[in-house]
């Protein structure tokens, strides 16, 4: 610890006859200057320039449980520390003693004669000559055990935060892959790809999406938005999910399927003090094998339009005006389209994370990327495949960095070109 | 990104004269030339650079798989040399950087006049099976890299006063006290497991340019047994004994050092 300054020295003066006080102040005035140096409460060492120590005081020896003889034009000052600690003297202290002409506060651990080990706080400054030569080095040292327990809790502590983090992130890793389908189903005549980027690693986001077949060689698809994060968001994510799924199996029209969410969402959450929504859109694909691809339609509630990517180059939004948000109004308009996803075409559907992420890392502005630079990155994308749209996606969100700061999913189907001797026929 | 500033290389001294390229140990950055380069400087052309991590190198070029081994810091100085165009130089290794010069020159000898290994170990941990004594026991350095790993809040606590500064000496500068051997507690971690735990004794053997041992006095980190050994395995080698004390003897005895390196390195061709 720190030299004490409240000790028996120079305390406050007892009340008593004016003779006590006198005899008090002239025992104090017999602390020689000697004395204090050889019982201060801290340790005192003098040593020449190369290590070698000249002078050492009472109290550092009763520390070690060396004999002065033992030390005095014997031993080095690195001698007396840790191996460790010998190397750190070595490598850092020495030289920027040299090179400072001081250095103060640096923890060591000194070696007491029983082999015990003495955490302690080192401070020395060298001392020189008139002509500026330096000429001996002084250290003081101060017992430093209570303060290196304490640095022990504060490690532990800290140690025991990461496992912490890492016990979080964990469990949020887990619950998100329970949202998602752990590989996307494999429908006959489609290529489909799907990617979920995380934004945080210590929360689970509310993004979500699913690929699953239905009766009569029918296939449902979906991606959503629940607002916000955390285990609330993935309450109502896995709700909707399974309400999505099931839904569609009682009546695949996609109107009908996000009426009946939104109105699960309002039963469960409308009147609470936390009411929750998302955005979502349906789709319902049906094969359509004499023109080849699928017929699409697609229902929104307030999601961000699909981006269609033609066979023959072109991009465009398929725009559902006035869907509204699921789960606000008891009865929310369901905005739908349908299209003829027809071979070579593309269909990539997204959540705002995409659109919504920063360009710039750095760039606190708040440039978006938005809807039009999607539009054109689709553009320059057509014609392509479902794989190579999420591989570009991914790239794409990677540019970003730390500026996409929401979660990011994007689903998408493609139609691909027959080959040649499917276009013959097999029976041909 | 250039080498230069990769490695914040300073060049001082006659263009036309003799290079010397002078290499920082584990704990600090150039700065520990300072009190030899004003000597050098007459003579020489004088090359300083900080190894990547150390002092004011680019911190973003390090990564932990490169600098993991002493291969990332030979490559880093076979670069310098190339890039920066020096023709053979005399290479001056303190400490882990006297490994370093080791192995460079015995991978591209004609990039080297000579090397200068001062204070050099080729291993610190002792070898039973083969008798060898590097002063340090396996526990040792094990106890000394679980302290850096374990103990960062005394490491940061040691390191502190060193980036606060030192307003009482400001003749020092300003610049100079900023990155006075400042080293990111990560990245010392790491070299530290470099320097501590590299076993090149058997490079030694590689070494076919004139090699001047120097080895100090009283060196806890590098005993004299070890300046012997290296001095047995490189043939031809030169050993000198330094008066200089401790493991520093650049800081410690400089005239003296600066006068072994500055015989040496002008004695070659």
């Amino acid at each position: 610890m720190m030299c004490r300054t409240d000790g028996d020295e120079g305390g406050p003066q007892e009340e008593g006859p004016p003779t006590d006080e006198q005899a008090q102040f002239s025992a104090l005035l017999e602390d020689s200057a000697e004395d204090l140096y050889e019982h201060a409460p801290c340790g005192y060492l003098s040593t020449q320039l190369d290590g070698r120590i000249a002078r050492v005081n009472a109290t550092l020896l009763d520390w070690l449980g060396h004999e002065r003889d033992d030390l005095v034009g014997r031993k080095h000052f690195s001698d007396l520390l840790t191996v460790g600690g010998r190397l750190y003297h070595e490598t850092h202290f020495a030289p920027l003693l040299r090179m400072q002409g001081e250095i103060s506060g640096i923890a060591l651990e000194l070696k007491a004669s029983d082999g015990t080990r003495l955490p302690v706080l080192v401070t020395s400054t060298v001392k020189t000559g008139s002509d500026g030569q330096p000429l001996l080095i002084r250290t003081t040292i101060f017992d430093a055990r209570d303060r290196r327990a304490y640095e022990t809790e504060l490690l532990r502590a800290r140690q025991k935060a990461d496992q912490e983090r890492d016990r979080l992130r964990t469990l949020a890793t887990t619950l998100q892959r329970t949202l998602l389908p752990p590989t996307l189903v494999s429908v006959p005549g489609l290529d489909v790809s799907a990617y979920y980027h995380l934004a945080s690693l210590d929360e689970v986001g509310g993004d979500f999406y699913d690929l699953f077949p239905l009766a009569s060689g029918t296939w449902g698809l979906f991606l959503g938005d629940v607002c916000g994060k955390g285990a609330a968001a993935a309450a109502v994510t896995s709700l909707a999910r399974y309400t999505l799924r099931a839904a569609a199996v009682y009546d695949p029209d996609p109107t009908a399927v996000l009426g009946n969410l939104n109105t699960v969402l309002n039963h469960e959450y409308n009147g609470t003090d936390d009411p929750r929504f998302c955005t979502v859109v349906f789709g319902l694909l049906t094969p359509e094998p004499d023109r080849g691809g699928f017929h699409v339609t697609l229902s929104s509630g307030g999601h961000p339009p699909a981006l269609l990517m033609r066979a023959d180059g072109t991009a465009d939004f398929l725009h559902t005006p006035g869907g509204q948000l699921i789960g606000v109004l008891p009865d929310a308009h369901i905005a739908t389209t349908s299209l003829h996803l027809a071979p070579g075409d593309t269909l990539l559907l997204h959540t705002d994370g995409l659109t919504e992420a920063r360009t710039e890392a750095t760039d606190i502005s708040g440039e978006r990327y938005g809807d039009d630079a999607l539009l054109d990155f689709g553009r320059a994308l057509a014609p392509t495949t479902a794989s190579d749209t999420v591989r570009a996606v991914r790239e794409l969100l990677g540019s970003f960095g730390t500026g996409v700061d929401d979660d990011t999913a994007v689903l998408a189907i493609h139609v691909p070109r027959p080959t040649p001797a499917e276009q013959q026929g097999p029976d041909d | 990104m250039g080498v230069r500033h990769r490695n914040c290389v300073t060049v001082t001294g006659p263009a036309d004269g003799p290079v010397v390229m002078l290499a920082h140990g584990f704990g600090c950055d150039q700065n520990m030339w300072r009190l030899v380069v004003p000597t050098l400087e007459r003579d020489f052309r004088v090359v300083l650079f900080d190894h990547v991590g150390a002092g004011r190198s680019d911190l973003s070029a390090w990564n932990q798989e490169r600098y993991s081994t002493l291969d990332g810091y030979v490559d880093d100085v076979l670069e310098l040399c190339r890039e920066l165009a020096l023709g053979p130089v005399t290479f001056v290794g303190h400490s882990v950087s006297a490994m370093m010069g080791v192995v460079a020159a015995a991978r591209e000898p004609e990039a080297f006049a000579g090397l200068v290994l001062l204070a050099p170990s080729p291993r610190f941990v002792d070898d039973p099976d083969t008798g060898y004594r590097g002063g340090f026991s396996a526990g040792d350095i094990d106890e000394l890299l679980e302290s850096l790993e374990a103990n960062y809040l005394g490491w940061s606590g040691a390191m502190a006063p060193v980036i606060m500064g030192n307003p009482e000496r400001p003749e020092l500068g300003e610049e100079l006290t900023d990155s006075f051997c400042r080293t990111d507690p990560d990245i010392a971690r790491v070299f530290a497991r470099v320097t501590f735990l590299s076993d090149n004794r058997t490079d030694l053997a590689d070494v076919r340019v004139p090699t001047l041992v120097a080895q100090c006095s009283h060196d806890a980190i590098a005993p004299p047994e070890v300046g012997a050994f290296v001095h047995a395995q490189i043939a031809g080698s030169q050993l000198v004994t330094l008066n200089a004390t401790g493991h520093c003897p650049q800081l410690a005895a400089p005239q003296e050092t600066a006068a072994a390196i500055a015989a040496f390195a002008g004695a070659l061709k």
